[in-house]
């Protein structure tokens, strides 16, 4: 790089430099050429080995006699699943996720947009409300549960105390399947509105201003330019929010599991979800792994049909609202 | 932005008013209208009650005891004197408090550093260099993010088992060391913050591609590596089921041990609720000194995503 200045060179030593930039030149082309593979290559690989790898091969302990102790057995073909869905446990875990994940998620979108529209108005000490709604994200799962369970017991639990203040009977939150979704469903949106309204908020103030000035000047009210403005300049975020809840929601199982201290979803398995059946089948007395996972896979179809229809679904609703603005 | 003048002419003069008090705002929210403001204020004040409560509610039952707690369901709002008593009987306990902390501990700090080096380097890779494959690699990873990898238990337990390290800290880190998320988010920050010049820069001064990430891209990346770490440590903090499977009560992380607290004391409430104050006022402290940060996080990815 200094050759400039030097004396005229003899002719080996010009040689030697020749080869020596050649070498560079080399050196730097396969380093362009690779480098970027290599920095992308450890997430590649490790998710390859513990996340991708171990979905795929679900499929494949699905279609056999596997126990947790005695290892893999023989090919059964789709019979572990023939089991799973004639079993009525199965379809009452489904029942339950599904209950469970409608009056978690419908409420928590709800009250999440109106938080947000709150919040996004001109406030004093902004990031402090901000902060008091995310607070219960860091409070782990299954503390939410435990100290959920006791507010909700049915004997001595403090929501029933504040209704009978109000003169409401005593509500049977573990013995009701109802009463104990909708105490599930509170735990998981304790955790996520807040987290929730703040993806929410971000969309909202990505909202370019004019579309709100050309509102005013068409007169609109706060309630109309909030469904007709609002709600559809969302659509993205309310689409990415409903499928990151759906994903989240159907696996659930550290509230339910730590709703009461057995973890086996109650008595008469009224709040057992899927994924604590799943639990159930492959570490619980029956130890199948080739249950639990054709239990895993029919859920992961599940999730993906679903995350489908919720897309669609969200998409047509939010289109609606936006054609409704203009009319 | 329309001049509110012309609103005057055409809307009216209330539209103007309106339009002007709009103007004078940097957020143009639908709820933020200032006469209704003390109706907001008091909302969230409400929110923010609901939202502290539990917690609050947590302490008083952990400082009081398991008789006074039957006998009133509504505890007092004045704690009772018993929470260091019944803090030493969850230590003195045999779920493991201090082994599961340390193990708490080692796993968060090692997976947080760990999906920030990965991600930061594959980020820089997607949104600076130029390589075959880019955008459907980048696409892949995307489309992992919904990837329900909790479903892959069954083998995951089986490979570990393979390996020997059921029941070691181990089996918890390894499938924590990437995650989709932190490679998107990485790529995300990397295109909008670093620009190319910088990065060319570098190398026309004979910087090798790792001296360019390492001196150029790395310090660029600091504050969104930051909050990825802080997602990071709190997602691992609080992470169960895959603890709870591979784990087991022998080597517990806090929420594993917590669980084992419940199994085992169901009845006596003071010390479960003591336990959970213990393992939730690291996050709770975590949360005042960076709370800040764990919102604009969030936000920001909001919007990109």
């Amino acid at each position: 790089m200094s050759m400039n200045s030097a004396p005229p060179i003899p002719q080996k030593a010009e040689d030697e430099a020749a080869r020596q930039l050649a070498r560079r030149t080399r050196r730097n082309a396969w380093d362009r050429k690779y480098s970027p593979y290599l920095y992308i290559s450890p997430f590649f690989i490790i998710f390859a080995l513990v996340g991708l790898f171990p979905l795929v091969y679900t499929a494949f302990v699905s279609v056999h006699d596997w126990n947790l102790i005695g290892g893999k057995g023989d090919f059964v073909g789709l019979e572990n699943y023939g089991q799973i869905l004639s079993q009525p446990l199965f379809w009452k875990g489904l029942r339950n996720t599904f209950s469970i994940f409608l009056l978690s998620s419908v409420p928590q979108v709800i009250i999440g947009l109106f938080l947000a529209a709150m919040l996004d108005a001109n406030l004093r000490s902004k990031t402090f409300w901000r902060m008091g709604v995310l607070l219960p994200y860091v409070v782990m799962p299954v503390a939410v549960g435990m100290i959920f369970s006791k507010i909700f017991a049915d004997q001595s639990g403090m929501a029933n105390a504040i209704l009978a203040n109000f003169g409401i009977d005593p509500i049977r939150w573990h013995a009701d399947v109802l009463a104990s979704h909708i105490a599930i469903a509170t735990m998981v949106d304790y955790r996520w509105t807040g987290y929730t309204t703040l993806i929410i908020l971000a969309g909202m103030q990505a909202i370019p201003n004019d579309l709100y000035e050309a509102a005013v000047v068409d007169g609109a009210g706060r309630w109309r330019t909030f469904r007709s403005i609002t709600i559809p300049a969302l659509k993205p975020t309310i689409i990415f929010v409903v499928i990151t809840s759906t994903i989240g929601g159907l696996q659930v199982f550290d509230e339910p599991r730590m709703f009461d201290q057995l973890g086996q979803g109650g008595s008469d398995r009224q709040w057992m979800t899927v994924t604590m059946y799943l639990y159930e089948l492959g570490w619980g007395a029956q130890k199948s792994f080739g249950r639990a996972s054709a239990v895993a896979w029919i859920l992961f179809l599940i999730i993906l049909v679903i995350g489908a229809i919720n897309f669609k679904v969200t998409q047509r609703i939010s289109g609606t609202e936006s054609k409704g603005g203009k009319s | 932005m329309t001049s509110t003048p012309m609103i005057e002419q055409t809307a009216g003069k209330g539209a103007a008013r309106y339009a002007r008090r709009r103007a004078n705002r940097k957020s143009m929210g639908v709820g933020s209208n200032r006469r209704g403001g003390w109706v907001t204020y008091t909302l969230l004040t409400i929110i923010l009650l609901i939202s502290f409560y539990p917690i609050y509610y947590t302490f008083l039952l952990a400082s009081s005891d398991a008789q006074t707690i039957a006998q009133n369901p509504i505890p007092s709002l004045i704690p009772d004197g018993k929470f260091l008593d019944n803090v030493s009987r969850v230590l003195n306990s045999d779920i493991k408090f201090w082994q599961a902390l340390s193990n708490s501990v080692i796993v968060a700090v090692i997976t947080s550093v760990s999906v920030v080096l990965f991600a930061t380097l594959a980020g820089f890779s997607f949104a600076k260099l130029q390589f075959r494959g880019r955008r459907a690699l980048l696409v892949f990873v995307i489309a992992t993010m919904a990837v329900p990898t909790q479903l892959g238990v069954v083998p995951l337990f089986i490979l570990m088992s393979e390996l020997g390290w059921t029941g070691k800290l181990v089996a918890v880190i390894v499938p924590g060391m990437v995650t989709a998320f932190g490679v998107f988010w990485m790529t995300q920050y990397f295109e909008e913050t670093l620009p190319f010049e910088l990065i060319e820069a570098a190398r026309v001064d004979g910087c090798s591609m790792i001296r360019t990430f390492w001196h150029v891209a790395l310090p660029a990346a600091k504050p969104a590596a930051a909050m990825l770490a802080l997602f990071t440590f709190v997602a691992s903090w609080t992470n169960f089921f895959w603890p709870f499977i591979v784990l087991g009560s022998t080597n517990p992380t806090l929420p594993v041990s917590l669980q084992l607290l419940q199994a085992s004391y169901f009845k006596d409430y003071s010390l479960i609720m003591a336990g959970v104050i213990l393992a939730t006022v690291p996050l709770i402290l975590l949360f005042i000194f960076a709370g800040k940060q764990l919102v604009s996080g969030i936000m920001a990815g909001a919007v990109k995503g």
